[in-house]
């Protein structure tokens, strides 16, 4: 991506007035805030990597895992994360507001279907009997897709906060800012979930 | 009906109440202590009325981003805390000096107050006191004008001061837990405590942790993009290089500890399985969370400790600090490989030898670069022109007593050592010999020299003296009998004992303590004493010390945007160089209009909408949890339509305030190190310093 | 339509490229599993270096982090953070499966 000259991330075309070197900060501490997050994460994966067998003779990953959701799931974050890649680059790109909330409203209908997705899983796994009071492998598993899982939806809160500013303010350095982060967040989300997906669900099939 | 409007709160929780059916020495003690924080809370709020002060209070202080009344209030926020920690000490010490097949209070008293005590000092007093040195120190020794994100400053600490006003309401409202400031489920888990102890100390860890998170981001991303041009990594004071180092640790080490926070909420709460004993539940993975935030935690508070003293000796001993690189390397290193050695923090938990034995190596050799800062400070004083202030008493007594805590944290690095005198008073002899030499004592030689930089005049100097010296007698009484006593075999935490041999030390302790809470009252009187004489102890122009770092080029105290022009650094130590080249006080060509973050109310959102969700969650009023946490998502979502222009300073305003500083300079002699102490010292300094290189 | 800049259309390319990576590698991991195809022992270690690769993948492509100069402040704090949290992570594993195994 050498092309893009000095712009830090994608989106960012704020010209060369004193706007670029707040945003740059602003993003510098936004990733490191998503790096801190990443911690949480690798540790969440790591606790479940502890309890993995800690079933207690209840429902064990061949129970929880329904792949075939998964694999849609998986699919429609991708897709939520490739959308919002349009998004961006209509951004950068003064593609039109509209174009651009466009992408965003696609990125954000994907997520959505992938929280769905999610949660009809989720109520499967209470049918069954797999509820997190089960074992300490059920706890391990729920507490780490639900925290993924919530973050998916803060971010599509996110998204719809920033729809409405866009709508009002336009695409001012302060939304470009924001919608980098964003941006960031949303692609990060997704590199979690590979994680998920491989670790947590085939691994577990294997 | 009742129950939906108070959860499982009932009138019995209310401590003080409890004097009237009891006048045991254990209400005394409790419901008294509870009774004393009332009256001291309703006090504060008559004089605030009585003074009119509520609007200066607000404008002034609890709406301000300025990063140096946020640092200020997070050190009046860690005394008001250590005030409590205190009395607590001084009331576990009684309790012990009597707990031959005995003790004054109860066991169930004497463990919610090791709790409590442990879980303020290190969250509610160290950690605030580093946060606030960190926050007022870091753009002033940089060159900045603020933080890189000045409302979340403030949310920090508005987040930090949740966390203590939990732990102040769980003093007269129920009770706090009793498993240390540890809080090892299975113990703090919902089948052996369901009361609201734990939870108080879940929602108080988990959100001022979030809030201590928050710093250190802000810190490092203040560190690594706002430094003034010029200022390159190597040429930044030690003590920035310090509080980088703390800030990447609180960034990454906080994340276990707000793990294991909520794992253990959703085991009390929601009958998770993590730490329970049964249902595949392993308490293990708990102790390991909790360390791998809890060992670079000592690295958090001890290495801007490290930092202070060594501003402290460059400044005392009047030279350049001595191998500033390998100081900043053996910096790095610590911040690195305290990542690699919790597990000495549970040699004893069964796991196999051999990794015990990695572990341990790795704790020894995270003594090397210890060891190299104190050869740095020791070879930085050699031969230098040394001024016996009190920060040098306070020196003094941290070099003898944290390099014996030292020493004996590396005895303890070997594990079968450590399993002799494992949970034993050796341990709590040893962490209190590093926290309070270490952290406390560099603390207090920091708040002496930059007191003076914060609010424009001196702290007394033999008040200062007696003072340092009460807590250097004090810390030995008390906490030196403790390695006997651990190595007869005394278990730390234990409401009673058994061998009558460890009273006569227990006796030694307990007065130690009374002369730790003289030497409170000490520093109390030291300011009490420095404000009755702030006249003549005032240095408005803002160099008493002859101070190397940009901090000491503003007046005292500085103005609200810093610096009047953005200094370009060329060398270390930047004052020093514009001191030896003759231009420290230099009018400028011109002067801009400065743009400065504008007040919030973000602060005191997050304050009473954290405070209440948290207490809400303890007691159970669902309502009120999502209550508070909707308004304090409301808040920040409609705040984020609003456009925050911040304030402009023209340029006439500080041209004006530049000037006059100047000109009071010029019109002043410069003093020498002889006078320093003397009323003569109105803050400009005859340069004493040999120039580094 | 409005006009592409060939820088767009370039970048365009790239994000593009990134999905059908990530498409084929997903697919991959997937394939392994269902189809059986590869000997027991292999199953996972397949599978976590698909993941990784996909997660390089991401990476690059979508979060650009790369080695120019202007990212390389993000990528030492993306290293740095993966050294401590592979320290972390390992340890707690070996830790507890260590415990496990005493049990």
């Amino acid at each position: 991506m050498s092309e893009q000259g000095t712009n830090p991330h994608p989106g960012m075309n704020l010209g060369y007035d004193g706007g670029e070197k707040a945003a740059e900060v602003t993003i510098f501490g936004f990733w490191t805030f998503l790096m801190s997050d990443l911690v949480t994460f690798g540790l969440v994966f790591a606790v479940f990597g502890t309890m993995t067998g800690a079933t207690a003779g209840g429902p064990g990953p061949e129970e929880v895992t329904d792949l075939r959701s998964i694999a849609i799931q998986t699919a429609l974050l991708l897709g939520s994360s490739f959308a919002f890649s349009w998004a961006s680059l209509s951004m950068k790109y003064h593609g039109g507001r509209l174009h651009m909330l466009g992408f965003l409203a696609l990125a954000a209908t994907s997520a959505l279907g992938f929280l769905i997705f999610e949660l009809i899983d989720l109520l499967h796994l209470v049918e069954i009997g797999a509820v997190p009071q089960r074992s300490g492998y059920l706890s391990a598993l729920w507490a780490l897709v639900c925290l993924h899982g919530l973050h998916v939806a803060g971010g599509l809160l996110w998204m719809g906060g920033m729809t409405l500013q866009i709508l009002l303010f336009g695409l001012t350095d302060q939304i470009k800012s924001r919608v980098t982060r964003m941006g960031l967040y949303w692609h990060f989300l997704d590199i979690v979930w590979v994680g998920i997906f491989s670790m947590v669900y085939l691994a577990g099939v294997a | 009906m009742f129950d939906a409007l108070f959860g499982r709160l009932t009138w019995d929780d209310l401590k003080p109440l409890e004097l009237l059916h009891s006048q045991s020495i254990n209400t005394l003690v409790g419901a008294g202590a509870a009774l004393a924080a009332v009256i001291a809370a309703i006090a504060v709020v008559v004089l605030l009325t009585v003074t009119r002060r509520w609007t200066w209070l607000f404008k002034e202080w609890l709406t301000s981003v300025d990063h140096k009344k946020i640092g200020i209030m997070y050190i009046v926020l860690g005394f008001v805390m250590m005030a409590r920690g205190i009395f607590e000490g001084v009331a576990m010490r009684t309790h012990q000096a009597t707990a031959y097949q005995g003790g004054v209070l109860s066991a169930e008293h004497w463990a919610e107050l090791f709790s409590t005590h442990g879980t303020i000092m290190i969250f509610f007093v160290a950690m605030p006191f580093i946060t606030g040195f960190m926050n007022y120190l870091i753009p002033l020794q940089i060159g900045a004008r603020d933080m890189a994100f000045p409302v979340l400053n403030l949310i920090s600490l508005a987040l930090t001061a949740t966390g203590a006003a939990l732990l102040m309401i769980s003093l007269v409202i129920g009770k706090f837990e009793t498993g240390g400031w540890t809080a090892y489920p299975p113990f703090t888990g919902a089948d052996f405590d369901p009361g609201p102890g734990p939870d108080y100390w879940v929602w108080a860890i988990v959100i001022s942790g979030f809030g201590s998170m928050f710093s250190g981001l802000n810190f490092a991303v203040t560190i690594y993009k706002m430094r003034a041009p010029g200022m390159k990594y190597l040429r930044m004071p030690v003590f920035t290089w310090t509080a980088l180092c703390t800030s990447i640790l609180l960034v990454f080490a906080l994340p276990p500890l707000t793990i294991a926070g909520l794992m253990q909420a959703l085991d009390r709460y929601l009958d998770f399985h993590f730490f329970t004993n049964d249902l595949g539940g392993n308490m293990m993975n708990y102790a390991n969370l909790f360390w791998m935030f809890g060992h670079p935690e000592v690295y958090i508070l001890i290495l801007p400790a490290y930092g202070i003293f060594s501003e402290l000796t460059t400044t005392f001993a009047a030279k350049p600090l001595y191998g500033y690189t390998s100081l900043v390397i053996a910096t790095m290193s610590i911040a690195v490989v305290s990542f690699c050695v919790w597990l000495h923090h549970f040699f004893t938990m069964g796991q196999s030898p051999s990794i015990n034995a990695a572990f341990g190596i790795a704790t020894a050799v995270i003594a090397i670069p210890t060891g190299v800062k104190v050869y740095v400070w020791m070879a930085t004083l050699w031969g230098g022109r040394i001024r016996f202030t009190t920060p040098m008493v306070y020196m003094v007594g941290f070099f003898i007593l944290f390099t014996i805590g030292g020493f004996s944290g590396i005895i303890l690095a070997n594990p079968a050592i450590n399993w002799q005198v494992h949970n034993t008073q050796f341990i709590v002899a040893h962490f209190h010999n590093v926290l309070l030499p270490g952290l406390i004592f560099g603390i207090f030689a920091g708040i002496h020299i930059w007191f003076p930089k914060a609010f424009g005049f001196r702290l007394h100097e033999t008040a200062g003296k007696i003072t340092a010296c009460l807590w250097i007698v004090g810390f030995c009484m008390t906490f030196l009998p403790l390695y006997v006593v651990g190595l007869l075999g005394y278990p730390r935490r234990s409401a009673a004992y058994d061998d009558p041999a460890f009273i006569p030390y227990m006796i030694v302790t307990m007065l130690g303590a009374f002369v730790l809470l003289s030497a409170f009252v000490g520093l109390i009187a030291t300011l009490w004493i420095s404000i009755r004489k702030r006249d003549e102890l005032a240095v408005p122009l803002g160099d008493p010390w002859d101070g190397r770092t940009l901090e000491w080029a503003t007046p005292s105290p500085p103005p609200h945007w810093n610096f009047a022009v953005i200094p370009h650094i060329s060398s270390r130590d930047a004052f020093v160089r514009e001191k030896s080249e003759g231009k420290p006080y230099v009018l400028p060509e011109e002067y801009v209009d400065i743009h400065m973050p504008s007040n919030t109310w973000a602060g005191i959102v997050v304050l009473v909408t954290t405070t209440a969700l948290g207490f809400a969650l303890t007691w159970w009023i669902w309502w009120l949890a999502i209550l508070s946490f909707v308004v304090l998502f409301l808040w920040f979502a409609a705040d984020s339509f609003r456009e925050h222009r911040g304030e402009i300073i023209p340029a006439s305003t500080v041209r004006t305030a530049h000037q006059a500083w100047i000109e009071a300079v010029e019109l002043s002699e410069p003093i020498t190190r002889d006078d320093e102490d003397t009323p003569a010292n109105r803050g400009y300094a005859k340069t004493d310093i040999v120039i580094a290189s | 339509m409005r006009d592409i800049s060939d820088e767009e259309r370039a970048e365009r390319r790239q994000y593009t490229l990134g999905l059908i990576l990530s498409i084929v590698l997903t697919a991959a991991s997937f394939g392994i599993v269902i189809l059986d195809v590869l000997p027991r022992g292999w199953v996972i270690p397949a599978i976590i270096v698909l993941a990784l690769a996909q997660i390089v993948v991401h990476l690059r492509i979508f979060l650009h982090i790369d080695l120019t100069r202007q990212k390389r402040e993000d990528l030492q704090l993306l290293l740095f953070t993966l050294l401590l949290l592979g320290i972390m992570a390992f340890g707690t594993l070996w830790i507890l499966a260590n415990l496990a195994d005493r049990m």
